[in-house]
């Protein structure tokens, strides 16, 4: 039985968010068929697919967000005004209004990370158990300051569903697996309020179709997306000869070319040189989404601007691709999705993210050679690595991220959530803001990164928090039982019969390493 | 201490929480702190990471291509934002009004077309490269900084409260103990429970028993609710944190040598001229030097504060108001202990023909030299250490002298 439990937990902590606990059998049903367990969720690509009722294609929150913003220049236009004398006088010389209104777009971000994050001390001050990630209740008490506007209740509204759907999945694996590509393909909700309307819809849209279909496809999905078009500037290159360059007098912007060769696809040391970066930029020239006048098309839509393209046929990586417009482009991506670095890349970031901060090479090696004999089949990598030996036989060394983390304890804790604010809070305090990564980059994946001595001590705050507020009505060692069963060290049950209270077993629970590993 | 690549990254090009800026320091003081001569040297490096246009900070305004490169955003003399002279040719962003008194008061110098070995254009590999002190990407075990430290006679331990940064960065990183400190309000879990957890650790993941250890002294040792990040713009953050870290370092048992880094500088559109978002986020480091300054009161005057980054950007603006990844830039020296007022350059022009790879500013002097000659200056250390274990293979990069006083 032993065995049996310590294949389970590889199937549901490895693969999956952990399992649930209430009735829901998880550890059990994982140990009679570890790897069929895991597998089951590949079975159905349509799972993937997140839809909810009030989620919003990205074309009409494009929309939203452009008629919010005229809203606010009308407010503020008929505020000043009414009041016309005192105003420019107060801004400080380093806030010039001309700045203001360009940083508009991250302050409002910043500030909604910032009310939250101000908003917790008031609140924890007073009433401790509102930190529970999984608190349902309103705060009745809290006036809120202002009512959240559509761009702040969009983005809680896709944070939520995707809660919920971790929360409530079996094993998860296949939403382990989404935010593994999304993190892959980050966008940053900091960059703006477009990308921060954007950003659950980006996932929803360009990577949850792909995630068991091919890695072209989610690629040329991605880097066609308005929210990556925006993130990292694409709506602002345009090539230097193109019409549009030749009069507004402007040209290339290097930085989405850049990122797709050195973080989306052939990653850096993959080949690839500065002039390739240059030539794919001006190849993506013309990828944008209509802006609010609608000129190019609806607004908040990809649209190709042949007038804001480079003409001419330009060489990449060897390759001479032909002026066809936007086919330059696909042809262009394509190529590099199949190019062996990509392959390489790709093979060893997915190992790195489900088995060891150190990925073996004989697995890498294989999972490469499936990316490439069935030209990016996501869902062949998938079932390559469940299939292998090394990814069930490797010790639970990773450490699970803040995200791992906290959707793993409100499964075992059978809280599905209603409201999002105390895990979006919970992530900003642990380094982990939701869509909202430091650089294109994206999140790390790797111990070192995670397990640092201030995450550890704010974990262990969080976890103290859940137990104070949940303690109470739970049976700290029937919650091991669904955790771990007989694959639980002994150590570990001891410090929870031992504990001094249920609160206090209940943080020693969700700190223990059978819940921070995986 | 605990190592990685992506560690740094949770501090944010981009951030929102904490506006991109954090702080570490040396657990120790050295040993030679309170010396009989009353000199107690403190050293603070701030990395400004996503590549600072140090065209458009220190602009060349006497090379005759300057304008015509930087196009929109260049720099001028004249005009209703002049660009503030600091020589015939040099001059400084109309957004650094301190750092300008500072160059006056011969405590501030500037080091131009300066660079890292590193000569590619990705911020992490370049980053890698500025931070770990070695030639080429890919080495994270540790960071220059933090090697300078191992051959620093070691005092007492540190017994300040630390600032703020919820990571070490990687240049601070490395066998020496460093503290830093995660700004947050929140309950704090009980010491039993805690104690309870170490020893659960302890039998069975000694990785993590260390790791939260730490973080429990290190929480035990932070003080003061204004060090606490508040909401606001990058700017103020970034002057908060200098502040922060200022009132630690000023005090006798507190920090001797830090390091602090501010995101943001990645300016590929609407890097903005005399005004606009460059501008605003210079005028945070501005006021950053001024906090230090301040707060650092008597001991300003033996503190040298270091301001590099990982590369420079394109020499010519982009087709959108902005630059790309480039590789010469400068390098910032503020403090009561610079040998300043200078702008120190072997300048390479900028005629086509001049330019690294007909793009960039080309670099004239390594940026090792330049931190060598602090490292040198302030702590007394030896070529052959500079060379062989601060910044490995690094002997043809000679210690720039006379930075100093």
């Amino acid at each position: 039985m032993a065995r049996d439990s310590q294949a389970a937990l590889v199937a549901l902590n490895r693969f999956g968010f952990g399992a649930r606990g209430g009735a829901s059998g998880d550890l059990i049903n994982a140990a009679s068929d570890p790897r069929g367990f895991v597998k089951a969720e590949l079975a159905r690509p349509s799972g993937v697919l997140l839809e909810a009722p009030g989620l919003q294609s990205t074309q009409q929150l494009g929309q939203a967000v452009f008629a919010y913003q005229d809203q606010v220049k009308q407010a503020r236009e008929a505020a000043k005004a009414a009041a016309s004398t005192e105003a420019p006088a107060q801004a400080p010389a380093d806030q010039k209004p001309a700045l203001r209104r360009n940083l508009s777009l991250n302050a409002a971000a910043t500030e909604v990370a910032g009310q939250m994050a101000d908003a917790r001390p008031a609140d924890n001050a007073a009433k401790p158990e509102t930190m529970q990630p999984n608190m349902a209740a309103p705060q009745p008490a809290k006036p809120a300051p202002q009512p959240l506007n559509v761009i702040q209740k969009t983005f809680r509204a896709e944070a939520l569903a995707r809660l919920q759907r971790a929360t409530l999945a079996t094993c998860g694996f296949t939403e382990r697996l989404v935010v593994f590509w999304s993190n892959h393909f980050c966008i940053s909700a900091g960059k703006g309020e477009l990308a921060r309307i954007w950003a659950g819809a980006f996932e929803r849209e360009a990577i949850r179709p792909h995630v068991l279909g091919r890695f072209a496809d989610m690629l040329k999905a991605v880097e066609q997306h308005p929210a990556m078009l925006f993130f990292l500037d694409n709506q602002q290159s345009l090539g230097p000869d193109s019409r549009a360059g030749q009069n507004r007098k402007r040209g290339l912007n290097e930085n989405l070319a850049r990122e797709i060769m050195e973080l989306h696809t052939l990653g850096v040391g993959g080949g690839y040189t500065q002039a390739d970066v240059t030539s794919l930029a001006r190849i993506i020239t013309g990828w944008t989404f209509a802006g609010r006048q609608g000129q190019l098309g609806a607004p908040g839509s990809f649209v190709f601007n042949t007038n804001a393209h480079q003409p001419g046929p330009q060489m990449l990586l060897g390759r001479t691709y032909e002026p066809t417009g936007l086919a330059q482009g696909e042809a262009a991506l394509a190529d590099i999705a199949r190019h062996p670095s990509t392959a390489n890349f790709i093979a060893t970031k997915f190992v790195r993210h489900f088995v060891a901060d150190e990925p073996p090479p004989a697995l890498v090696a294989r999972l490469r050679d499936v990316f490439i004999k069935t030209d990016g089949d996501l869902k062949a990598l998938a079932t390559a690595l469940v299939d292998s030996d090394e990814a069930w036989k490797a010790p639970l060394t990773k450490m699970r991220s803040p995200y791992d983390f906290l959707v793993a304890s409100g499964r075992l804790l059978a809280r599905v959530p209603e409201d999002p604010g105390a895990y979006l809070n919970n992530l900003n305090l642990l380094g982990q803001p939701l869509w909202s990564p430091a650089g294109p980059n994206g999140f790390p994946d790797t111990n070192a990164a995670w397990a640092a001595p201030e995450g550890m001590k704010l974990r262990l705050d969080i976890a103290a928090q859940m137990g104070a507020r949940l303690g109470n009505n739970i049976d700290p060692l029937d919650l091991l039982e669904f955790a771990a069963a007989d694959a639980a060290s002994i150590d570990t049950r001891k410090a929870i019969e031992r504990a001094e209270s249920r609160q206090q077993a209940l943080a020693l629970l969700l700190m223990s390493p059978e819940m921070q590993r995986r | 201490m605990i190592d990685c690549v992506e560690n740094r990254l949770l501090t944010s090009r981009r951030g929102l929480l904490l506006g991109g800026a954090s702080f570490a320091a040396w657990a120790y003081l050295p040993k030679f702190a309170r010396a009989a001569d009353g000199r107690d040297p403190r050293l603070v490096v701030v990395i400004l990471r996503g590549a600072l246009d140090g065209l458009a900070t220190v602009a060349p305004i006497g090379d005759p291509d300057y304008a015509g490169l930087h196009g929109s955003i260049a720099l001028a003399a004249d005009g209703a934002h002049p660009a503030i002279m600091l020589d015939s040719f040099f001059a400084l962003h109309p957004a650094m009004p301190e750092f300008s008194r500072m160059y006056r008061d011969k405590h501030a110098a500037v080091i131009h077309a300066v660079a890292t070995p590193y000569r590619d254009r990705s911020h992490f590999d370049g980053q890698d490269v500025l931070e770990s002190g070695y030639a080429g990407p890919g080495r994270v075990q540790s960071g220059w900084l933090n090697r300078a430290l191992e051959v620093l006679p070691r005092g007492e331990r540190v017994s300040s409260g630390l600032a703020v940064g919820p990571t070490t960065p990687l240049v601070l990183r490395g066998n020496a103990p460093t503290v830093g400190w995660a700004p947050v309000a929140l309950p704090q879990a009980d010491d039993d429970t805690a104690m309870r957890l170490v020893d659960l650790y302890r039998h069975r993941d000694p990785a993590l028993a260390s790791a939260l250890s730490q973080g429990l002294q290190l929480e035990k040792a932070a003080s003061g609710d204004d060090m606490k990040p508040k909401p606001g713009n990058q700017a103020a953050q970034m002057r908060q944190v200098a502040r922060g870290a200022a009132k630690l370092m000023a005090a006798d048992d507190g920090p001797r040598i830090a390091a602090l880094a501010f995101d943001g500088w990645d300016t590929h559109a609407n890097e903005g001229g005399p005004v606009g978002r460059l501008a605003f986020l210079l005028g945070g480091l501005d006021g950053a030097l001024a906090e230090f300054e301040s707060g650092l009161g008597d001991r300003w005057r033996d503190t040298v504060v270091v301001v590099a980054t990982e590369f420079g950007r394109t020499a010519r603006i982009n087709g959108t108001d902005g630059t790309d990844h480039g590789t010469g830039t400068i390098a910032l020296l503020a403090g009561g202990a610079v040998k300043g007022g200078r702008v120190i350059a072997d300048w390479p022009g900028l005629k086509l023909a001049n330019l690294h790879e007909a793009r960039d500013l080309k670099p004239t002097t390594d940026l090792r030299a330049v931190i060598k000659g602090v490292l040198q200056g302030q702590f007394g250390l030896s070529d052959r250490v500079l060379a062989e274990t601060v910044f490995p293979d690094s002997a043809s990069a000679r210690p720039m002298k006379g930075l100093v006083a």
